[in-house]
């Protein structure tokens, strides 16, 4: 058992956080809103190649570990990052899975791609026919949908406008008409959950970065600002809130490792920790960046301050897929899978493995 | 980063499993419960006969010199099953005090009966009037010759009736600070002026308070030097950081587990079927995942050479809250998670009664917190 990062891991954090700590600083987040993406830092961060490092060697990538993929999602988040590397890394080993290596090709050229997380419906009123609130929908020219037991990819034309949003993400509702098969039956479901299951665990590290930064303004300012004579993280009602959310942010961390960990081993219980992940640090994140807005007190509010970009974001990222209870919902289909058939009863508990 | 146990590890697990299967037998579960002791003669016998009783100890003292984390793969099976390993842990403790600061004299006298299954230690610590503030103790120790004279009252001395030493925190100095009048003692319980009173708690957990009246110790049984028993406390208290944890929750998630598959709810569908009690399921399943990681890499910080001081009080708060959080979530899934007359459903009702006092026991939650805010995030003192 090993808790810690190699020395390459660290390596590789620390360029991403150099790069993004000068180009995706607090002034940068702003400049991307409302749309939520930032073209430059999109071009600057191919010198890092973070789509690349995503797909599998035999695919003309670098096969990094879901691991390494992690870690660069927490410093994405920690950054607040406006550009969809996360989407376009699970849409780009999807391909992979599916041998569309042409298909990838120009997504390690610098193109945009993304996957709808929720299948599209068909009697489902004014939704009927369309991918909804797709992240990053907004900026990619190669959307991946799922209905019923059909992959498909749609290159929208003109690319759909943007859905103004709490989280200023590039959200946009994609016509799902059309578009090329890609693949049918149980295979292309199961292609599709596992990317989904990639983009929650991704996404879950990006809330850990993002729920770190939001903790270390509190704690910046809890020291500084005094109240009643006395700095304000020496009250009870900040410190130990503030204490509540270091714990929760370190147990999500250790969560996002495991199960990335876990992807890498191949272990069946693999996709139920991803899921497990995202829904855990879902919460920490909205506690997270709850306690850090209310602990700037009135300047928390102020759009002027950082509190708010981090409070936004928190939930905008989540509620992509659905807020926690639907996350562990899903943890629950992976752990209680539903009986065939009336009257045989056994729940499949996974044990904690080792 | 490597989240599997190694080999070694994985072995002694596997012993670990092997070893209750024989050890906790339904018998000695049934007079633990009856009698709400986490202690039982045998199987103390057994886990001292094989080894078990301090694996992580050097050879040279009786231990088996094991890995601190092969250690906590084998006890966090035991804390898993549940079984009763409360005064082995708090012997082990005071055992480890002694080791490290004791004299010669009392290394030779106490450490083969410790390790040898022959005497049990526990831990005089608070008081009516102190809680988690131990260094507010009252209960004075006066000098008079080679022994100190004791009076007072120590609280939550838990298995004091079946001990034969409590480690006791007393006053040897009022005129001093308060960490700094403070003085240990291993304290002989079998002797007059001694009285054990019987504290029953909502988990069916069986305490006491201990009354020192007139009793006497002999300086020789004086751990660490006079008015420095903070420093010994706080040797204690690091050894006391570094334990599994998460096995209670796995344990009464997985009675819920049992009761989901086989139950109904209240409209007569399967319980597993319904929406709200699988998403609670798989959150106390989540949490329970998490109080594990914390309290491994806690160990694992200890492994690697360091003090885990803020990963210990991270992995003990998250772990008690959570196991508040889960055991209520749980037991309140359906109206039969009150019952308490079947095994499907006591294990669930009996897990509610045994959370509570987890975020109060070895340092409150406001305690971990504080220390956390502290250390962690470099807050100012907030006590």
């Amino acid at each position: 058992m090993d808790f810690a990062l190699s020395s390459d891991q660290q390596l590789l954090v620390g360029s991403f956080d150099a790069l993004l700590g000068k180009q995706s600083r607090p002034e940068e987040v702003r400049a991307a809103e409302p749309i939520g993406f930032d073209a430059a830092l999109w071009q600057s961060l191919r010198r890092l190649e973070p789509v690349a490092m995503a797909v599998p060697e035999d695919s003309g990538g670098w096969g990094a570990s879901m691991l390494d993929l992690c870690l660069i999602g927490e410093s994405l988040g920690r950054h607040c990052a406006p550009v969809p590397v996360i989407e376009t890394q699970v849409t780009a080993r999807l391909l992979a899975r599916l041998g569309r290596d042409t298909v990838v090709e120009p997504l390690l050229a610098g193109g945009v791609a993304t996957t709808a997380p929720h299948p599209v419906l068909r009697r489902h009123g004014a939704a009927a026919g369309i991918a909804r609130l797709v992240p990053a929908g907004a900026v990619a020219g190669l959307v991946l949908v799922r209905e019923g037991a059909q992959l498909r990819a749609l290159r929208p034309d003109p690319v759909p406008v943007p859905v103004p949003n709490l989280a200023s993400l590039p959200l946009a509702d994609v016509p799902a008409d059309g578009g090329e098969v890609l693949l049918t039956g149980p295979g292309a479901l199961e292609a599709f959950e596992t990317a989904v299951d990639e983009w929650l665990l991704l996404t879950a590290s990006a809330l850990v970065g993002l729920s770190a930064s939001a903790l270390a303004l509190a704690v910046g300012y809890a020291g500084e600002r005094t109240a009643f004579g006395k700095p304000i993280g020496a009250f009870q009602g900040i410190a130990h809130r503030l204490a509540d959310v270091a714990t929760g942010i370190d147990g999500a961390r250790v969560l996002v490792h495991e199960a990335a960990w876990s992807a890498d081993e191949g272990l069946a219980a693999a996709a139920e920790r991803a899921c497990m992940a995202f829904a855990f640090a879902s919460d920490v994140a909205r506690q997270a960046t709850y306690w850090a807005m209310h602990t700037l007190g009135g300047y928390g509010v102020m759009l002027e301050h950082d509190a708010q970009l981090y409070f936004r974001r928190a939930r905008g990222w989540a509620a992509v897929y659905g807020d926690a209870e639907a996350a562990y919902r899903r943890v629950a289909a992976r752990r209680y899978p539903r009986r065939q058939a009336p009257g045989l009863t056994s729940v499949t508990t996974n044990k904690v493995t080792s | 980063m490597n989240f599997d146990f190694g080999p070694a590890s994985l072995e002694y697990k596997e012993q670990a499993r092997a070893f209750l299967a024989r050890e906790l037998t339904p018998d000695r579960v049934t007079e633990m419960d009856r009698t709400g002791v986490s202690y039982n003669p045998d199987f103390h016998r057994a886990l001292t006969e094989h080894g078990w009783l301090a694996p992580g100890w050097p050879v040279e003292y009786g231990g088996r010199g094991l890995d601190p984390m092969d250690v906590v793969a084998f006890q966090e099976e035991l804390a898993e099953a549940g079984a009763p390993t409360y005064a082995a842990s708090t012997t082990m403790m005071i055992a480890g005090v002694i080791r490290e600061i004791g004299t010669e004299q009392q290394k030779s006298q106490i450490l083969p009966r410790a390790l040898g299954g022959e005497i049990i230690i526990v831990l005089g610590f608070t008081e009516p009037g102190c809680g988690s503030d131990v260094a507010a103790a009252t209960t004075r120790a006066v000098r008079d010759g080679d022994e100190w004279v004791v009076n007072g009252q120590k609280m939550f001395t838990t298995n004091a009736q079946v001990a034969d030493y409590v480690f006791l925190l007393a006053r040897t100095d009022t005129d001093a600070p308060k960490h700094k009048g403070l003085t240990t003692f291993l304290v002989p319980l079998h002797q007059p002026g001694v009285t054990i009173t019987p504290i029953r708690t909502i988990s069916g957990e069986r305490t006491n308070a201990t009354f020192y009246d007139d009793v006497r110790v002999a300086d020789a049984w004086r751990i660490g030097e006079v008015n420095r028993g903070w420093d010994t406390m706080s040797v204690a208290l690091t050894l006391e950081r570094t334990s599994a944890t998460g096995g209670e929750h796995r344990r009464v998630l997985a009675a819920a587990e049992r009761w989901a598959a086989a139950g109904a709810a209240a409209d007569g569908r399967p319980l597993i079927e319904d929406e709200t009690v699988r998403a609670r399921l798989a959150r106390a399943a989540t949490e329970a995942r998490v109080a594990r990681l914390l309290g491994l890499r806690s160990v694992w910080v200890y492994a690697n050479g360091g003090l885990p001081g803020v990963e210990g009080s991270m992995a003990k708060l998250f772990a008690s809250e959570a196991l508040v959080r889960l055991t209520d979530d749980l037991a309140l899934m359906a109206p039969d998670g009150l019952r308490s007359d079947d095994p499907l459903h006591a294990d669930v009702e009996h897990g509610i009664r045994r959370a509570q006092a987890t975020t109060i026991y070895g340092g409150t939650s406001e305690v971990q917190r504080s220390i956390i805010a502290q250390r962690a995030l470099g807050l100012p003192r907030s006590f």
